[in-house]
């Protein structure tokens, strides 16, 4: 006897809403069904009709609260390239140390709540104790404990100062002294190991079918990160290599634990990039043009589309951006969200395990449903599944409707 | 209290968090997050409430036993924020729920402290009302 089991859209194990149904059959998984959207707020929309390119910054950080620089870093970077807005040196050294301490906040923040779907809450408010040191870095940096407001097109609003400096190099300290003690607590600890060992199994071959992103498809052993494979901001300065398991392990699974192992790894690599930024750091300006209004002139003459690419802390984002000349808004602005395609990898993660494994393997990809969330079905009245067949009947048709 | 993330971005939610964990630890003050909205004496909105999300807010608004009270995590909760004029809020949360008691802790997102002051405010007057 099969039965289904929903879960969501608001549910206390769930932090956002997303709807997830699991056929079960006994304790066992035999069907995965995901509808997401309820965190649909229509930002793609307001960028191309209400507001001007610097205010969809400003909308751009509101995608995601946790990851809230990708967002921006993605938009500019295509904005700058179809206007052709130079960037200063300094500026893009500074954009590489926002995006690392954003991503140690977004690893150590993913760590406490993988813990606490484990039912190890010690662990989540160690975690997260831990955690607030980058927090107190971000707020001294960027004024705001959350959300950083630091992208502008042709650089950054804020500079980082030489008296910063010291402060920041203490947070660097304090991590890496604790390093060894995280890599025991969730490496060596045995409940942890029983449930994240085998559990979630995502395959390389599944991770380059389903298009995987980020720390997901690289804990299943694929080399695969904006930051080595793009140069863009001021990374190519950096010897940035893609973290996978085997560099602590010596193997790959592509299970849970494999996750959280590059997970811990990214962070020591970020700390590592922040390190060298601060010491290579150029003198210079920190942005081309400050007056907003020249900004936004030069922004409303240009035309041309463009791709922004960034490794956020789930994986690679990125923004399609076209711009029509005398248009004020963005003509066209797309979002993909990492999420977006690690979500199908939940359908063979979860597949013949059991239901009390959902919420750790469900974490375990780390999933931001708020970024996810571009599309809605308004107003329609029951399902529709185009398959193989009916779309080739709907492109035979329309040839015929354009030739008579 | 209760917390129901109504289409909110995640930044006041793990600003909520933030003020369960060891630095703002709220369990001091006696302020839990419960499991339940039966459970609940508080329920706390993040985010501007998508019109998918409407009526799931109003039925776990109902479920929470009186006296109660709203808490309003956020600016987008307040007035639709940053989202305001877009096509798919059902928000802002004191026009899908007029009847409601609303303690508001405007920010984006609001610090943690500031969340904590909510939660005191909404305590005082649930005092008040019970006497």
């Amino acid at each position: 006897m099969k039965y289904k089991v929903p879960i969501g859209p608001i549910h206390p194990a769930l932090k956002e809403p997303i709807m997830i149904t699991c056929e079960v059959q006994g304790e066992e998984i035999t069907g995965v069904d995901v509808t997401a959207s309820q965190n649909h707020r229509g930002v793609e929309w307001i960028g191309m009709h209400r507001n001007n390119p610097v205010q969809s910054i400003y909308l751009s950080e509101r995608i995601c609260g946790i990851c809230n620089l990708c967002h921006p870093a993605c938009l500019v970077l295509a904005v700058e390239e179809i206007a052709g807005i130079e960037v200063p040196e300094r500026a893009q050294y500074i954009r590489v140390i926002e995006a690392e301490l954003e991503r140690i906040h977004s690893h150590l923040l993913w760590a406490g709540v993988a813990a606490h779907e484990l039912g190890f809450d010690t662990l989540l408010h160690y975690t997260w104790q831990v955690r607030e040191k980058v927090m107190d870095i971000l707020e001294l940096v960027n004024g705001n404990r959350v959300t950083k407001a630091i992208m502008m097109y042709g650089g950054v609003r804020r500079d980082i100062t030489d008296d910063l400096k010291p402060k920041m190099m203490e947070m660097l300290t304090y991590y890496r002294g604790l390093f060894s003690r995280m890599a025991q607590l969730f490496l060596e600890d045995k409940t942890i190991k029983m449930r994240t060992r085998n559990i979630g199994i995502l395959t390389k071959e599944d991770a380059y079918q389903l298009q995987a992103v980020g720390p997901t498809v690289r804990a299943s052993g694929v080399p695969k990160d904006v930051r080595q494979d793009v140069a863009y901001f001021a990374y190519p300065d950096f010897e940035i290599k893609a973290v996978t398991p085997d560099q602590l392990t010596g193997t790959v699974v592509g299970d849970t634990y494999d996750r959280i192992v590059v997970r811990l790894l990214e962070v020591k690599q970020s700390l590592d990039i922040i390190e060298q930024a601060l010491d290579e750091m150029p003198p210079g300006d920190i942005a081309s043009e400050e007056k907003i209004p020249k900004l936004l002139a030069q922004i409303k003459k240009a035309e041309g589309e463009a791709i922004g690419r960034h490794e956020a802390p789930r994986g690679e984002d990125i923004h399609y951006v076209k711009l029509k000349k005398g248009l004020d808004t963005l003509y066209t602005w797309k979002v993909r969200a990492p999420t977006y395609s690690n979500i199908m990898a939940w359908r063979p993660m979860l597949m013949h395990h059991q239901i009390a494994d959902i919420p750790i393997v469900a974490a375990s990809i780390d999933p931001c449903m708020s970024c996810t969330n571009r599309v809605i079905t308004a107003g329609s009245s029951g399902e529709a599944i185009l398959g193989a067949e009916e779309l080739h009947r709907l492109s035979v048709e329309k040839t015929r409707r354009m030739t008579p | 209290m209760f917390h129901v993330n109504s289409g909110s971005c995640n930044g006041c939610d793990i600003e909520i968090v933030a003020a369960l964990t060891p630095r703002y630890d709220v369990e001091r003050f006696g302020i839990k997050l419960v499991g339940s909205p039966r459970h609940a004496d508080v329920i706390a909105f993040t985010g501007p409430v998508t019109s998918d999300l409407a009526d799931k807010v109003k039925r776990v608004y109902e479920q929470i036993p009186d006296p109660k009270v709203v808490l309003v995590v956020g600016s987008c909760g307040i007035s639709g924020g940053v989202f305001h004029e877009s096509y798919h809020l059902a928000g802002p949360l004191n026009k899908l729920i007029p009847e409601a008691t609303c303690v508001y802790v405007p920010g984006c997102p609001p610090r943690p402290e500031a969340i904590i002051d909510g939660v005191v405010k909404a305590w005082k007057h649930l005092e008040e009302v019970s006497q």
